[in-house]
């Protein structure tokens, strides 16, 4: 937090320097290898291309929740409407298609659900920006907002909330090769996700945000404009999630966002990121995402209870991060 | 007007909107005041109150517990356990129960301070753990606690004095007073608003911040004990709603989430605004299924009637980070 711009940390070019960045990205990756052997030579017989495929199809929505919320924890902020955001937008896009169903506009079904993320998004960005309300705190009063009006929304019966077909393919069809399509989906919104931080300036400035607001403001930078601006991808990145994750189960249900907030962030502090903004790598967040992903699927194939599961994940995230801490620092 | 922008500005205003609340609630239940209204309300509230408490300890340092859930499920399953036989049996229960909380609050502190992590993602990771610990200690809900001891906590004193109150008020006065006269309390505070000057003026931060967390864990098992005793049983997944509730009802009762500045009361009044007006909406006749989205509208107006004072402020260079 009281890290300041320093000079020699000015980028030539955009892209912020590597270097004490670099370890957790490092460890990150050591550990995904690490657990990958482990995977081997535990369940060799489970192990293949066709495995790898479907882990990677669970991945890319988390992997896609991640991207947002990456962007919002590197200025300092936090998101934490991701549950309602990803489920509003997921009933909103089921409903349009139900509407719609037979006419030219059910196409509007995914655009309507990411118009909310995009919503959404706005509405957590201006109070963080221009209200200077603790975002922590903001963005948990629209989750409950968000939740409030799903659940008047369907009044209690459930309204027509099945997924179109195209939601449908996002999540489950496979491209020629056998590769699943959410997973290129997840590519192209990591391609975009790492041109934005480190081929422009709107990048230089999100890392310069989460290092110093006051600098970035007298820097003539519109600070305030950045700050809307994560926020806005993070929501639509929650509702693209969202439009999959209906697709990957059918239909669009309540509560269906509730278990992916601790996962999003904890897969980009894994990663490196720091909560405090300003520092992290998106490679980093990708190696998060792959980590828990991975140790979720051991522990279901070990079987292991509930309990267990839990400790496991708070275990893992604890060791991984002392592991991975900087020399003295804040 | 001036007594609001003094020092406890923000608790007054709380405390005014509470009465404000609480005259609603007592004209629109059906049964008007009386004793056992107002004790319902104080029972109600009384868990969240504590979970409340627990948060405002390590807000107070500038950082955050997100494992109050998984501490109350934990200590609420266990409490389901112990508390059971001999009185010497309970009494060893309780000891027990409250000292699994505060150990759950040293690990935090530890971890943040020796650690060196971040207090969101540590107590996040530990959380997990803690649910996990909760659930193995009680996988299913359940348990016999005594009705007689529950009695005790759940009813009212000489019929006029809520004792969920009492417990309440004794709790948090035996800490509150003497924490903040004390160099461990003034270390809190300065890990919260300037920890290097709390540091060169000789005041151990660290060893504040750790107290803070125990702290936490302490009232946190207040809280679980609590929920026992309403309850007579354990459940493991009773804390969920809590870690996002402490905050909420932390930041209705003024405490700055900045850290350095706030007092227990406003949590404690923030906890009792928060339930009053669930309650206000049940018994008006709101649909149940829009009570989530008038918590949201209320958590909202909270947050901005908070930031109304940074607005206010004309050099916008003070108003960042």
């Amino acid at each position: 937090m009281t890290a300041s711009l320093d000079t020699t940390r000015t980028p030539r070019r955009i892209q912020p320097h590597l270097g004490a960045e670099a370890r957790p990205v490092i460890i990150v990756f050591g550990a995904l290898a690490a657990m990958v052997l482990l995977n081997l030579v535990l369940f060799p017989e489970r192990m293949g291309v066709d495995y790898v495929m479907q882990q990677l199809r669970i991945a890319a929505f988390l992997g896609i929740l991640s991207a947002g919320a990456m962007f919002v924890l590197l200025t300092g902020h936090i998101d934490l409407s991701v549950p309602w955001t990803l489920t509003a937008a997921a009933m909103v896009g089921a409903g349009v298609h139900a509407a719609f169903e037979g006419t030219p506009m059910a196409a509007l079904a995914i655009p309507a659900a990411l118009f909310t993320g995009l919503l959404a998004g706005l509405w957590n960005g201006i109070g963080v920006a221009y209200l200077r309300a603790p975002s922590m705190v903001w963005t948990m009063g629209l989750n409950a907002l968000l939740l409030g009006l799903a659940v008047f929304y369907s009044g209690g019966y459930n309204p027509q909330t099945a997924a179109s077909p195209l939601m449908r393919e996002m999540a489950v069809a496979r491209l020629p090769g056998g590769f699943p399509v959410a997973t290129a989906i997840w590519i192209a919104v990591s391609v975009l996700a790492v041109v934005i931080l480190y081929r422009t300036p709107l990048g230089a400035w999100i890392y310069a945000l989460g290092r110093n607001e006051r600098v970035v403001y007298l820097a003539g930078i519109r600070n305030r404009a950045v700050i809307v601006f994560v926020f806005v991808w993070a929501g639509l990145c929650s509702a693209l999630a969202g439009v999959m994750l209906a697709g990957f189960s059918g239909q669009a249900y309540q509560a269906m966002g509730d278990t992916y907030l601790l996962p999003t962030i904890a897969a980009v502090v894994l990663g490196g990121t720091r909560v405090t903004g300003g520092s992290g790598r998106y490679s980093g967040t990708v190696g998060g995402v792959l980590v828990l992903v991975l140790l979720g699927s051991m522990l279901s194939l070990v079987q292991a209870p509930e309990a267990f599961r839990q400790i496991a994940y708070g275990l893992v995230i604890l060791t991984m991060l002392l592991v991975a801490r900087e020399g003295r620092s804040t | 007007m001036k007594v609001f922008t003094s020092r406890h500005g923000r608790l007054l205003f709380g405390i005014l909107i509470l009465l404000v609340m609480l005259a609603i609630y007592f004209s629109v239940h059906p049964r008007g005041v009386s004793i056992r209204v107002v004790e319902s309300l104080s029972n109600a509230g009384a868990s969240l109150a504590f979970a409340a408490v627990a948060q405002t300890f390590p807000v107070l340092t500038g950082g955050l517990d997100l494992s109050i859930g998984g501490m109350i499920a934990l200590t609420n399953s266990l409490a389901s356990v112990v508390l059971t036989g001999s009185p010497l049996q309970i009494a060893f229960g309780f000891v027990l129960v409250i000292a699994t909380g505060c150990l759950c609050g040293l690990v935090n502190g530890t971890l943040i301070v020796y650690g060196r992590l971040q207090p969101v993602i540590a107590t996040l990771a530990t959380g997990a753990i803690f649910s996990g610990l909760a659930l193995i200690v009680r996988p299913r809900p359940g348990g016999d606690i005594p009705i007689e001891l529950g009695d005790v906590f759940v009813t009212s004193a000489f019929d006029v004095l809520p004792m969920a109150l009492v417990v309440l008020a004794v709790t948090c006065g035996a800490v509150w007073y003497p924490l903040t006269r004390s160099r461990l309390g003034r270390g809190i505070f300065a890990a919260g608003s300037a920890p290097e000057a709390g540091r060169m003026s000789g005041l151990n931060v660290d060893r504040s911040i750790i107290a803070a967390y125990v702290l936490s864990g302490l009232f946190a098992s207040f809280a679980g004990l609590f929920l026992g005793f309403q309850t007579l049983a354990g459940d493991a997944t009773i804390g969920v709603p809590y870690t996002i509730n402490s905050i909420a009802a932390v930041v209705i009762g003024g405490v700055a989430l900045r850290g350095g500045a706030g007092h227990i009361l406003s949590a404690i009044v923030g906890a009792y605004t928060l339930r009053s007006i669930n309650s206000i909406l049940l018994f008006s006749g709101a649909p149940p299924l829009a009570q989530p989205f008038f918590e949201g509208v209320i958590l909202v107006v909270a947050v901005v009637f908070a930031s109304l004072g940074l607005m206010r402020q004309p050099n916008r260079l003070e108003a960042l980070r």
